[in-house]
């Protein structure tokens, strides 16, 4: 069942495509993966899904619905959730409160309920905490749940934004490069846990520069080339693809015989 | 959680004996007199601080919320035969609409933008003071009914320090409420990161608009209280110097701390009584203290204090 479909999606910045022409469709509880040298657009692409660069062309419909030129806060009350590149965690907040603010959408927010915090505010606060409690059990960093998100480490605030976005039960979740700096070991906790959200159900969207990663658990791979779909297919169809690798190694290195 | 519930309470609980212990040690009743002023100007920098402190937005107006709850208080009860209790509330009420319909536009400007804004809108309510003389009675001001409730009066400044200390109370508790909420969760959010704040699906517009509106009534309120003290307003409360003023309690003491606010009141009030012994120098002296203390304690009094503390037990 088709969850997210991107249909010739364009978008420039004054006078230069960033994204010319991209159409593609994920499934629930599919991997998607897209890839493509520095500056092919993978991040802009991302940022026109949810909802934060407003694209010139194309739609996008999340199950089903038109969901073009929506806010990022409407987008997410339909279900999408992401992750960023450079970190956006909320620094002064602990641990668990970033992944209770991810269940914001799951909580009743009444202005004079919450100043006089009434006996139903506190109950949902508990509720709150223990759900989020949960998803910081899921990503490996329940016992980090009472520390300043700010001290904690980069991989650690990785899988914390990750938590944060799982937290809100999306039906596509958006992850901008995951694993970037991250050692191998947790790298593997990010292959596992991405496993685990897809088994879930959801429609799991990775930009990411890792190809071991990304060959392993994707589904369907997506190379964009300078704001262009160069190919779409599975992860061998890919690999064997001669166009790939020169648009990653320049004409000179596809002439040989690499390995990615 | 826990420990952080009982600190909450542990800190209520330690106003409320300071508020009721306080007068043992008043040589004169001109203390009450002072600490009163603080109790109410703490107020404000409370309300203040949840806009800038928590959620992140700055006001360089807010003198002029403060200035609406005092001059409502005035004309409420000698133009409109309003009791002045309900003259109180319908300056707060007049402030959060005004908050609301001023704020709907401004707040979707950021950092110097809006600080130009709000400083704008600020000078706007001094204008209107001070020019419609008939109502407000101009530059010089105009006096103000004492506070009435069910033939009761209130009277000396005894009676304002009670009262003064109970809204204070009631302030921070309301302030310390909204931490472990949604709402106040989606303030520091959006203080944080406004974009992440945004696509975990919340209306940062809306939630942006709120706090601006809290800090308004809290303004407005103490506004109100001020003016039924004194028995007298005059422009100068809804003016640019008290809305820096305003803004240097909340600094000073530690942005988003309600402890901080109340020392930075304090502070702010009790000060210059101190230095008028310096005489001419007096502003000087108030100048260089802040000056120095921001060096040296840039997250404010409140949170250096706090992490000094913990680190030495550390």
């Amino acid at each position: 069942m088709t969850i997210l479909k991107v249909d010739d999606i364009g978008i420039a910045f004054g006078g230069v495509k960033a994204i010319d022409g991209v159409s593609f469709s994920v499934d629930a509880g599919q991997i998607f993966s897209i890839i493509g040298p520095n500056g092919a657009g993978k991040t802009t692409l991302f940022n026109v899904i949810s909802g934060i660069y407003e694209a010139n062309r194309g739609r996008v419909e999340l199950s089903g619905e038109n969901v073009t030129s929506f806010t990022p806060d409407a987008l997410a009350t339909r279900g999408l959730s992401r992750t960023f590149q450079n970190l956006q965690i909320f620094q002064r907040m602990t641990a668990v409160e970033n992944v209770m603010v991810g269940r914001h959408l799951r909580e009743r927010c009444n202005l004079f309920a919450d100043l006089f915090r009434l006996p139903s505010v506190i109950r949902q606060n508990r509720n709150t905490r223990d759900a989020a409690l949960n998803f910081l059990g899921e990503v490996g960093l329940r016992g980090s749940a009472d520390m300043l998100a700010g001290s904690l480490s980069y991989g650690a605030c990785k899988r914390l934004e990750i938590a944060r976005a799982l937290a809100a039960e999306p039906n596509v979740l958006l992850l901008d490069e995951p694993a970037a700096g991250c050692n191998s070991v947790e790298t593997e906790e990010i292959d596992r846990l991405i496993w685990r959200v897809a088994e879930k159900g959801i429609a799991v969207v990775l930009v990411e520069h890792d190809m071991k990663l990304v060959m392993k658990i994707s589904h369907r791979i997506l190379v964009l080339e300078r704001g262009r779909l160069l190919i779409e297919g599975s992860p061998r169809e890919v690999r064997d693809n001669p166009a790939v690798l020169e648009a990653y190694l320049g004409k000179h290195g596809a002439r040989q015989p690499a390995r990615a | 959680m826990l420990a952080r519930l009982s600190q909450r309470y542990g800190v209520l609980i330690a106003l409320a004996a300071i508020i009721a212990l306080l007068p043992l040690v008043f040589p004169s009743t001109y203390y009450y007199r002072v600490a009163s002023l603080v109790w109410v100007s703490a107020f404000a920098a409370i309300g203040l601080n949840i806009l800038m402190g928590k959620a992140g937005q700055v006001s360089l107006g807010h003198a002029g919320f403060f200035g609406i709850g005092a001059y409502a208080a005035a004309i409420g009860p000698a133009h409109l035969g309003l009791p002045s209790l309900a003259a109180l509330v319908v300056g707060a009420g007049f402030s959060a609409l005004l908050a609301y319909l001023v704020g709907r536009p401004i707040l979707r400007l950021r950092g110097h933008y809006l600080a130009i804004a709000t400083l704008g809108f600020g000078a706007l309510v001094a204008l209107v003071i001070t020019t419609e003389s008939h109502w407000t009675g101009g530059p010089d001001g105009m006096p103000v009914a004492k506070l009435s409730l069910f033939g009761w009066r209130a009277g000396g400044s005894g009676t304002w320090y009670w009262i003064a200390g109970g809204l204070l109370l009631g302030g921070a508790w309301i302030a310390f409420n909204l931490d472990e909420t949604p709402t106040g969760r989606a303030f520091r959010a959006l203080h944080d990161s406004e974009i992440a704040a945004r696509v975990t699906g919340i209306d940062v517009n809306r939630f942006k608009l709120q706090a601006f509106v809290i800090a308004a009534v809290y303004a407005s309120l103490a506004g109100s209280a001020l003016a039924m003290m004194n028995g007298f307003v005059n422009p100068d409360q809804a003016g640019f110097l008290h809305s820096i003023e305003l803004v240097t309690m909340v600094v000073l003491g530690g942005l988003g701390s309600v402890v901080g606010s109340i020392v930075g009141a304090a502070v702010l009030i009790m000060l210059p009584q101190f230095l008028t012994v310096f005489q001419e120098y007096e502003n000087l002296l108030l100048g260089f203290i802040i000056i120095v203390s921001m060096i040296f304690m840039r997250e404010g009094i409140v949170p250096t204090a706090r992490r000094l503390i913990s680190r030495g037990r550390a």
